[in-house]
């Protein structure tokens, strides 16, 4: 396998600038400011503020998705019907989808003049420039994300496993809560993992359907935005958090989908 | 009594298929990989359904193509051992056992689980994770879990094959004693036809989604009806002791007759099965009895004479039911017929022995 050299050494320039370009902005966040400079400002109220409206709606966000996209895949995984590829490329959607017009289609669907504008007025919901509406833009663009991982991860489960909780006298309900979920444990946090992490980054969906108030609908993305105008440290400051952030959630999924997936752990 | 028919068309293979099995009475369906065998299983528990067909055991229909009835899996309550055994891998084995046993009470579940597990001599593993465990040590625990749920029927797919020889030996004999204590319909499934003989109160040699032939080993052996079935069945068992014989080589004192024969092959003192394949075996006159270079000779009966084509399978009675093939000019010439008294010879190193 051994290559040319010359050959070899384009490998490696490529590697090397690939490497460089993407990580050098990432670095320069947090060279950029003194360190000192960069906690001072993210003690400022309107940064914290941001961060924690991130915080909840990622979680709520996540909270629903896990609720009804488990499921859905579950069912996508273990049945085949006409329709169903058709199916799992709607759900798919979303993933290719530009956020701004991600943001338009919500507004389409669920804004005060959208399809079920009225029905939800009737019913006393608000989701445009509510922190309900943050919620919902990030759940359209993150559950892809999701259910995708979860699909393939019930998919990759040994049928026999289920088949033998059947013959047990399990019903495919308990089979999907005590078998199929332990066993595809790893594929589902990891399909959580990326999901939240495309949900911590939202910008454009939320920015369009939801607006950016804040205290209301500014995240911490959209606060970065709002303040790099004004406020560069503390807009480098805000986005250092939320790079810290994303590396923890991204290696979390690696080591996830890895290590956890062995089934070392006895217990249930 | 478990109650099977059932025809069905698969991409590339249809399965159309009848048999019963009285309860406490073992049927081990044998046949080549891709013969539909384990379809035929998954069919009983209700994991498959068939296009047409009518599954019932002890008098409980589970399913019926013309009824529209299909009873779930969970509820028609088979103790299957599954090939490669799924044990549940984030479970230890008490709680693998424990998983079936939803009728007991909650807190006499992992006693009840232990005890399962003990009757399998299992019960010091009953903490311990599938993953950790050996390949007969799994087979024990999905055994202790197919038995727990007190199962209409048992439906063991290939229960030996993912273990290794020594292990195998032992593992036979263990449940060759289970399904002698059974009480329910067994369907056994198996690619190999002396597992099938030892295990199965009768043998149904499946090839094509079809049987093939149903009969006892001894039969299928003696009276193949095709030269599929003659050359599947392939070696005759006989069961007996082993000692050191002369020059070596190993000698098997057999059961029912005072004769011994010799192999090549090492083996312990003790109780032993000795096969040879029918082909192997050259027919003499029992004059000529002390002929040849071969090392074994045994007077046998001859007990039927089945054709196939150029081979004659002859079904012989030597104290223990031994089959030999020869050549139609050869049956011929030896005037081969039931009742006939012939010698029966073959090479020390065609008997191979395997340990009980």
């Amino acid at each position: 396998m051994n290559g040319s050299p010359w050959f070899r050494a384009v490998l490696v320039a490529a590697l090397a600038v690939t490497l460089l370009f993407l990580t050098l902005p990432v670095v320069a966040i947090f060279v950029d400011i003194p360190p000192a400079d960069l906690l001072a400002s993210l003690g400022e109220e309107g940064a914290v503020e941001a961060l924690k409206l991130s915080l909840q709606t990622t979680v709520a966000a996540l909270l629903i998705i896990l609720a009804f996209g488990t499921p859905a895949a579950w069912l996508l995984a273990t049945r085949r019907f006409r329709g169903r590829t058709v199916l799992v490329t709607l759900i798919e959607l979303p993933l290719v989808l530009p956020p701004a017009v991600a943001g338009i289609a919500l507004l389409a669907a669920l804004g005060p003049g959208g399809i079920l504008g009225g029905l939800l007025d009737s019913l006393g919901i608000r989701l445009v420039f509510e922190t309900a509406g943050v919620v919902v833009a990030l759940t359209f663009v993150a559950s892809p994300f999701y259910i995708r991982q979860a699909q393939s991860a019930f998919e990759a489960i040994d049928p026999t496993l289920l088949q033998a909780s059947r013959t047990l006298g399990a019903g495919e309900a308990r089979t999907f809560g005590r078998i199929a979920l332990p066993a595809a444990r790893a594929g589902l946090l990891s399909g959580t993992a990326l999901a939240w992490g495309r949900a911590l980054g939202e910008f454009g969906a939320t920015l369009v359907f939801a607006g950016s108030f804040r205290g209301i609908t500014q995240t911490a993305p959209l606060a970065i935005v709002e303040r790099f105008g004004s406020d560069f440290n503390s807009a480098i400051a805000l986005s250092a958090v939320l790079v810290v952030a994303s590396i923890v959630i991204l290696l979390s999924a690696k080591y996830l989908s890895t290590s956890v997936g062995r089934g070392r752990d006895a217990r249930i | 009594m478990l109650e099977f028919e059932a025809s069905t068309a698969f991409p590339g293979f249809d399965l159309d298929l009848k048999l019963e099995v009285a309860a406490g009475q073992c049927l081990a369906l044998a046949g080549p990989s891709g013969a539909g065998k384990s379809t035929v299983l998954r069919i009983a528990a209700g994991l498959v359904r068939p296009d047409r067909g009518r599954v019932s055991c002890g008098g409980q229909v589970w399913y019926d193509s013309g009824r529209a009835r299909d009873l779930a899996p969970e509820r028609r309550r088979c103790g299957y051992v599954f090939q490669d055994y799924a044990l549940f891998p984030h479970m230890n084995a008490w709680r693998n056992v424990a998983y079936g046993l939803r009728e007991v009470p909650r807190r006499r579940r992992r006693a009840l689980a232990v005890e399962l597990l003990d009757r399998f001599e299992m019960a010091d593993f009953a903490d311990a994770s599938p993953e950790t465990l050996s390949g007969g040590e799994r087979q024990r625990v999905a055994l202790a879990r197919a038995m727990g749920g007190g199962p209409e029927a048992l439906l063991l797919d290939e229960p030996l094959s993912a273990l290794d020889a020594r292990t195998r030996a032992r593992a036979a004999r263990e449940l060759s004693e289970l399904l002698r204590s059974a009480e329910v319909p067994t369907l056994l499934v198996t690619h190999d036809f002396a597992e099938a003989a030892r295990l199965g109160d009768r043998v149904a040699v499946v090839d094509g989604g079809r049987i093939v032939q149903l009969g006892s080993a001894t039969d299928l052996a003696s009276k193949p009806c095709s030269s599929f079935v003659a050359d599947f069945t392939g070696a005759a068992v006989l069961t007996g002791n082993a000692g050191t014989g002369p020059l070596g080589l190993t000698s098997v004192l057999l059961d029912g007759c005072r004769a011994a024969i010799s192999s090549t092959d090492t083996a312990q003192p003790g109780r032993v099965a000795a096969s040879v394949y029918p082909w192997e075996i050259t027919l003499l006159p029992e004059t000529e009895r002390s002929r040849g270079s071969a090392q074994n000779h045994l007077v046998a009966e001859v007990v039927s004479v089945t054709s196939l084509g150029a081979r004659v399978r002859v079904g012989l009675d030597v104290g223990q039911p031994l089959s030999a093939e020869v050549t139609r000019v050869a049956a011929v010439e030896l005037r081969l017929e039931p009742g006939r008294r012939v010698v029966a010879t073959w090479k020390a190193s065609a008997t191979r022995i395997m340990e009980f």
